[in-house]
């Protein structure tokens, strides 16, 4: 090692830098994979609070526990009574617990993005090896997972409750099956409306606001349109106004292929064919929060 | 009581950019559906009602009280940019009064404004229903901006905990639980909406002289305590 550079060549002029030993790195470098992979497990983690402080666990356990207690009691009542069937199909229970998942969504989402913007460290993330997709695709994995864990907790406990009550097994596993693929899907959709609301704002309040505002007004609007349609005896207008909030697309995608009854008025779910159209029109949601995304994290805090 | 400087910053604050639109855009919305509802079923009092008890007043009007009264006060403590405004000569009380009377502005004119607006839109105002829920909407923006704002002052989790209260409390368990309808605010509004409108289309579960008591008392109560924890208030680190 050169022990000294002379810097300038001014004659006279004293000033140097001195190479004071710093080394270089020669371990494993762990690479691209391995910094998203971390992202994901540390913000999956967040989402529960979990490696964050006290105060932050309260709300997200909460939510959680709220999530599956009426899970734990509709299987306890259906274990005392000796029923033939749960009080509650699989596909039904997130669309009646769906207050509680807008408002883990709204409180989540924002804990997941606004405070790197709030506090600029997002452009630290990006001195890594990471690419925007890899922030993004991080991010999106992990809300998504989280919201995957909360509706999917419940299922299982009423699985496992049915199982034990010597319910048919088929019928309970074919049912099972079947909600998991429709709260897979809504939480992928959930996860992405969330995550793009909460990437505008950098302030956390503000983006919980609007992602409850979101999801909730439009599932009233929705849901009273519908009401009035039903009233007005124009049932052919029910599923078609079902396609403008979140909550009523999973509801027809599960009513017209994965054999649930739907929660509109009147209990009218779409047609096999209505039901392509939902299923596209999510599928599209899912696609377009995760452009919105890209494209927002494309110039960030620089 | 009431400081102009301290009004035009919680302005800024709320309305400031783009706030403004986004907050423009629930009674845009509101006013869109009165219309397209029109347009469908046309004048019908009943669905009027249903459409401005269950979307404007039950859901709008909470989610609006809880920005403008959380966010009048929330975001300034949070970055802790509120001890240049407390180390300001000015009274504790008197902040909390300002902004307060600022959140209340802001929650009825984006609330009850476009309530009267889609309630004329959906039967011009027969049977009263309109001014009823208006007045609702109004006397609502009062208590819930007092309740939020004090939220603001107790919690870093405000928004959450008003969206709780305003969405599982009074939505969910309201329509669930009769007794959780004596502690709601739309309830209160609704008793004193009953007293306008006298028809059976607006209905309350509460008598007026319990929900006018109710609603000056949560009012003045949330609005005394907000001003005894700002005058206490530690500034925490940012978890």
């Amino acid at each position: 090692m050169s022990a000294e550079h002379p810097v300038a060549a001014v004659p006279g002029d004293q000033t140097r830098i001195h190479n004071i030993g710093y080394r270089t790195y020669d371990g494993p470098r762990l690479g691209r994979s391995y910094a998203t992979r971390s992202l994901y497990s540390q913000s999956l983690r967040g989402a529960y609070g979990l490696g964050r402080s006290v105060k932050s666990k309260v709300l997200p356990m909460l939510l959680f526990v709220v999530m599956c207690v009426p899970a734990a009691i509709m299987v306890a009542v259906a274990v005392a009574t000796k029923a033939k069937e749960l009080p509650v199909d699989y596909t039904r229970y997130a669309i009646i617990m769906q207050a509680v998942i807008s408002l883990y969504v709204a409180s989540q989402a924002p804990q997941s993005v606004s405070r790197d913007l709030r506090f600029k460290t997002v452009p630290l993330y990006f001195s890594r090896p990471i690419e925007t997709a890899d922030y993004v695709r991080a991010k999106y994995a992990a809300l998504a997972s989280a919201l995957f864990v909360l509706t999917a907790a419940p299922l299982l406990v009423l699985y496992v409750g049915a199982l034990l009550a010597k319910l048919d097994f088929t019928d309970q596993t074919e049912g099972f099956g079947q909600g998991l693929v429709s709260v897979a899907l809504l939480s992928l959709l959930f996860a992405g409306i969330g995550l793009v609301i909460a990437s505008v704002t950098p302030r956390r309040g503000f983006g919980i606001a609007a992602v409850i505002a979101v999801l909730t007004i439009s599932y009233g609007a929705v849901s009273t349109l519908q009401a009035i349609a039903d009233a007005q005896n124009s049932t052919g207008a029910i599923p078609w106004i079902g396609l403008f909030s979140p909550v009523t697309l999973i509801d027809g995608v599960q009513s017209a292929f994965l054999g649930a009854t739907s929660a509109f008025p009147g209990a009218v779910g779409p047609t096999h064919g209505e039901g392509a159209v939902y299923v596209l029109v999510v599928l599209g949601l899912i696609a377009a929060c995760y452009g919105l995304l890209l494209r927002r994290y494309r110039k960030v805090g620089l | 009581m009431y400081d102009p400087t301290v009004a035009r910053l919680t302005y800024r604050a709320l309305l400031g950019r783009r706030r403004a639109l986004i907050l423009g855009a629930l009674p845009l919305l509101l006013v869109a559906i009165s219309v397209v509802v029109r347009a469908l079923a046309g004048a019908d009092d009943q669905t009027a009602s249903d459409l401005l008890g269950g979307l404007a007043l039950a859901t709008m009007v909470p989610i609006i009280g809880v920005i403008a009264g959380t966010g009048a006060i929330g975001p300034e403590i949070d970055d802790g940019s509120v001890v240049y405004l407390l180390s300001k000569p000015l009274k504790r009380p008197t902040i909390i009064f300002t902004k307060l009377i600022v959140a209340i502005a802001v929650t009825m004119v984006f609330s009850a404004l476009p309530t009267l607006v889609a309630g004329f839109i959906l039967n011009g105002n027969g049977q009263q229903i309109a001014v009823a829920y208006t007045v609702a909407a109004l006397v609502s923006s009062i208590a819930y901006a007092a309740l939020f704002l004090l939220l603001g002052t107790v919690s870093r989790h405000a928004v959450v905990f008003g969206l709780v209260y305003a969405l599982v409390w009074e939505a969910l368990f309201g329509s669930l639980v009769p007794g959780a309808r004596t502690l709601s605010v739309q309830q209160w509004s609704l008793a004193v909406a009953h007293k306008v409108a006298g028809g059976d289309l607006v209905t309350s579960d509460v008598g007026l002289t319990t929900a006018t008591v109710l609603l000056v008392a949560v009012t003045v109560l949330a609005t005394w305590y907000a001003g005894q924890k700002l005058r206490t208030l530690t500034l925490a680190g940012e978890e």
